[in-house]
Parts: structure tokens; sequence; C-alpha cells
């Protein structure tokens, strides 16, 4: 008996083990191209390991700067502002509707359900956006969109339906204002669903290409993913004399191949080293929640 | 009047969880709902300067110019195939990885959950790159190693049979780890005694699968199950159009409605025509939903959404 358990769970560690490195071959794809030399790339071809080393990749891109250094900026700010804002407006809106004593929970759940089975659609949005709201080129159009999503909702709702209402009780008798109760015993009980839906939040934030698409011209203020995607079509905005120089090497040697996976590493890699951090809570946190009671 | 004064005490008497909804409920109003008003575009020939209120209506004209194109049937034959596929796929791979993510020991089990994970984080954008990476003609990975095998370079951005694979493989990539989570949050969620009490009586791992895990678990299942059939008729448009790198030999078997939608605003500005397939896409999705919940609904009240 003994035996076939250790057995059995040798291969499912084995399986794992198969699974995992499925998954990471495309990152070290990516991270070996980054790190190529731009000659042995043209004529081998890319590879997993990198035949000749080199760098240039990289410093092409931090020389390139403004622009990037820019995207970083508006994007490390609408992934904050975003996030925490849209943390604290998910916990509020979830709360209420998990509380089984509050008389508009029915209606209200309801009414936060229905956004995600019946959507206007893009076109909508976009004109409510930009003709009423007038928030074209504004950085609010790449924070609001996104602030409360109502998947994220039933998972917090998941999770704090779960917390027993005789905590809540005990302190109302006590004399607590639901305020109180909501900031000084609701957060503190329920971090683990506060962090994993507030990384999705910023994952959803820092990854966000679409909204800038959408209402996003002016120069100054392109997130990160958006400035990716302009240079997946205008890799020749590198061809410029300037980083040429600055690099003292010859303009044709700019190494385009490298560079373009060394700015998909520089655009992903961030959250990449954030998640593992807080990775313990997630599983926690991420109870999504019936809709009925 | 006496109604509405015994109402005004349960709102006074609810006043702070009715504030602490408050903001939500603003956003959702503005976000969510003032944008089903601009629907009646759809049945408009919407004129940008003359507004929601200005422009003439012109029926269900919109619908027709898009039912009766030809690239209708395509675009929604091929929403719905990956879709099926994506739902069906996701699903059983992630339930399978979540029964074995349980029997995984607590040690390796951090390392794999983060791997599993990563994919999940990247922007579409990232992933369109992450795939030149393998399928780029002249560098591209794949044809690397076919050459190292004497085999001659494809170009695959030109070979629509390989896409329909290619496609299902990048999103069950993307997906089936945060989904395989799901699964292993709800799993860890169910009362250890259940199994304590199997173990007593002898039970083995399979039965307690088949028996406890999979039956405590189907309430979930259903819950994702519903969600993702609502949202039959919606492609993720970054997947469909940065991982085909918007290539036009591509278009029939990975042209989606969404990126068909996106294409037509851009080249013809066609705003009305725009909008009445995302009508579309939402009335058929509710309805969707709305069956499947009631059939889920006869088959085992239990299960049902509401």
């Amino acid at each position: 008996m003994k035996q076939t358990l250790n057995s059995g769970r040798a291969i499912v560690n084995l399986i794992f083990c198969v699974f995992s490195i499925a998954m990471i071959i495309p990152f070290l794809l990516v991270i070996s191209i980054s790190l190529s030399d731009e000659q042995s790339l043209i004529e081998h071809g890319y590879k997993w390991f990198p035949e000749k080393f080199s760098t240039l990749g990289y410093q092409v891109m931090l020389h390139s700067s403004h622009a990037i250094v820019h995207a970083y900026g508006i994007t490390i700010l609408i992934t904050v502002v975003g996030s925490l804002a849209g943390l604290l407006l998910t916990a509020m809106t979830a709360y209420t509707i998990s509380r089984k004593d509050f008389r508009y929970r029915k209606p209200m759940t309801f009414y936060v359900f229905f956004t995600m089975l019946f959507q206007g659609g893009i076109v909508p949005v976009y004109i409510l956006m930009t003709r009423y709201l007038h928030l074209r080129n504004s950085i609010w159009a790449l924070i609001l969109p996104l602030l409360i999503s109502p998947f994220y909702v039933m998972i917090m709702k998941g999770f704090l339906g779960k917390i027993p209402g005789e905590i809540i009780e005990s302190v109302k008798v006590d004399g607590a204002s639901e305020w109180r109760i909501f900031f000084q015993i609701i957060l503190p009980l329920s971090k683990p669903a506060l962090v994993t839906v507030g990384l999705m939040l910023a994952f959803g934030y820092w990854n966000d290409w679409f909204n800038g698409l959408l209402f996003i011209d002016d120069p100054n203020k392109v997130p990160l993913q958006l400035l990716l995607y302009r240079n997946m079509n205008a890799i020749e905005f590198l061809k410029t004399t300037a980083i040429a120089q600055q690099l003292n090497i010859d303009v044709s040697k700019l190494p385009s191949l490298s560079s373009r996976m060394a700015m998909t590493i520089l655009a992903a890699g961030p959250m990449m080293i954030v998640f593992p951090f807080f990775q313990r809570y997630f599983v926690g946190g991420l109870t999504v929640g019936a809709i009925k009671e | 009047m006496q109604w509405l004064a015994r109402e005004w005490k349960h709102v006074k008497k609810n006043r702070e969880l009715l504030l602490l909804s408050l903001p939500g409920f603003i956003y959702k109003f503005i976000f969510y709902y003032l944008p089903l008003v601009g629907l009646v575009i759809a049945f408009q020939n919407y004129n940008y300067t003359k507004g929601l209120f200005g422009s003439k209506w012109v029926g269900l004209h919109n619908f027709k110019f898009f039912f009766t194109s030809d690239l209708a049937w395509r675009v929604t034959r091929n929403t719905i195939f990956y879709n099926v596929a994506f739902i069906v796929l996701t699903t059983v791979f992630a339930l399978v990885m979540a029964l074995l993510l349980n029997e995984l020991s607590k040690r390796w089990f951090k390392v794999h959950q983060t791997v599993m994970f990563l994919p999940y984080f990247l922007s579409w954008v990232v992933v369109g790159y992450i795939a030149t990476g393998f399928f780029d003609y002249q560098h591209g990975a794949l044809n690397t190693v076919l050459a190292s095998f004497g085999v001659d370079p494809t170009n695959w951005y030109q070979k629509a049979s390989y896409w329909p694979t290619i496609m299902i493989v990048v999103q069950l990539w993307k997906a089936v780890g945060f989904q395989a989570l799901i699964y292993y949050a709800g799993i860890i969620a169910i009362d250890p005694s259940y199994y304590e009490a199997a173990r007593i009586d002898g039970a083995t791992k399979w039965q307690m699968i088949r028996k406890i895990t999979l039956p405590l678990l189907t309430p979930l299942v259903v819950i994702l199950l519903i969600m993702a059939v609502g949202s039959i008729f919606r492609a993720d448009f970054g997947l469909f159009y940065y991982v085909p790198n918007d290539s036009s030999f591509l278009y029939p078997v990975t042209d989606v409605i969404d990126t068909y939608v996106v294409r037509s605003l851009r080249t013809i500005g066609d705003v009305s025509m725009s909008t009445a397939v995302g009508f579309y896409q939402s009335v058929v999705g509710l309805v969707l939903v709305l069956v499947t919940n009631y059939i889920i609904k006869k088959i085992n009240e239990e299960n049902a959404l509401w």
C-alpha cells in the first residue's frame, strides 16, 4: 500500500516537472533571444541558449529611454492608483452584498452580477468616455474602465461570505459603526482575498493596452504595453543615429531582433518578479462564491 | 404612502451599508448601465456630430448589413469553435491539474504553482512577441529546430491549417494554470473530515476523488462553465489579434467577431454596425446563460447559478 502511494506521488511529481518545463520553455526562448548577439541570431536563428552572449539589446532599449521611462512612469502610476482604488471599491461593494442582514443585498447582487452577463460593448463605452466624459488623452481613461470588475466582486464576496456573522453581530452590539466594522474587522480578516484581487487588478492595469489604444494619442501618456505594441510594427524608431552614437556602434549594427525581445522582458518582467512574493495568499483568496444564497 | 414611509425607515436603518455600496453602485451605473443606452446606435445611422439623439433611425439595417456579409458566418463559426474548444479543454485540463496538485508534496507545490501561474500574467502583446520567437519565418525557433533536422522552413504566418492547434495551445498555456488554481482553492476548502471518514472505511484515492472531491467541486465547475458559456460569442481580442500577428493569410481560421469588429471600426469606421454586432453578442450571451442555468436547474437545483 505504502509502496504504491509513494510511486503514485513520484509519478505526480514527474508529470508536474514535465508540465512546468513546458510552461517555461517560451520564457526561456525570449530571455535567450534578448541576450544573444545580433549577428548570431541573423545567421543561426533563435535558440534556447545564446550562442554568443550580448547585452546590447538591453542597452539599446535603455538608451532609447525617454519613451520607455515615460511609459514605465505612466504604467506604474495607473497600476498603483488603479489597484488601490479598485481594491477598496471592490471590497466595499462585495462586503455589502455579502452581509446577510443587508436589506438590499439581493437587488444589489443582481445589479452587480447583471453587468457580467450583459454589456454595451466597445462602441457605447467609447462614445461615453470621449464624448460625454471628455476623457480622451486623460490618465483617467486608463484607470476608470478597469476599476471594478464584477468577477472580482464575486471572488471577494465568496471570501467575505465565509466570515461568520457572529463576529459582526458581537461588535455591533458593542456599538461599532458599519464603517468601523468594515475597516477594522473585515479588511484585516480578508487579507488573502485582498491580496489576490489586488494582485489581479495590478496585473490587469500593468498589462492593459486596449484602453490605451482606444483613448490615448498623446505620446506622453502611452502605457508600457501600448508602447510595446507600437514597436511591434515600427522597430525603426530604434534606428536612430543618436542611440548608435551613444553606444559607439554603427547604425546598421543596431540589434533590432534582440532589443525587441529585451523590450518584451522589460515590459513583462517587473510583475513576474513581484508576483511570487504574494502567491502564498493566492489559493486562500481565490474562492469563487455562488450568486445565490 | 405608508409603504414608502416604512421603506424609508429601512433605508435609514441600513444607511451605513448603503453608503458603503454607493461608490460601487454609481460606478456600475456610469460605466456599465449608461453605455446600455448607447445600444440604440445599433438601430441608427450614427453620426458623431449629431450624437445619440440626433442620428437617423434605420431599424435593423445594421444587423442586416452584418448578417448578409459573407464574413458573418465565418467569424461567428470561428468564435464559437474556439470558445467551445477552450471551455472544454481548459476545464478538463484544469480539473486534472487541480486534482494532481492536491497530491503534490508541499515542498514542490510552491514551485509548480508559480510556474503554472506565470503565463496568466502576461499581456497579449507580450505573448504575441513570444509567438514570433517561435513562428518567425527567418529566425523563429521552430524553423531553426526543423532546419537542424534538414526540414525546409515553413512560413507559419501564412499556413492557416496549423493555426487552430496553435491558438488552442497558446490559450491553454496561458489559462490552464489560473483555472487549475481556482479549482484547487475549491478542493482545499472541502471539509477534511469527509476524507478522514472515507479513509477509515478503507476508500482508495480514486474512490475519494470520484465520490467526494468531484461532487463537491461541481458547483464551482458549473459557475465557471455558465460564465464561460455566456461569453461564447465574445472572443479574446488580444489573443486573436496579436498571436496570429494580424496576418491576413490566417483570417479564414483566426478571424473572430471581436477582431472583425475592431477592424471594420478602424478601416471603414462603421460605428453603427460595430454596435449592432456587440449588441448581438450580448443578447446571444445572455440568452445562452439563461438557458444553461435553466437546464442545470432542471437537472440539479443545487448547482444552478441562481
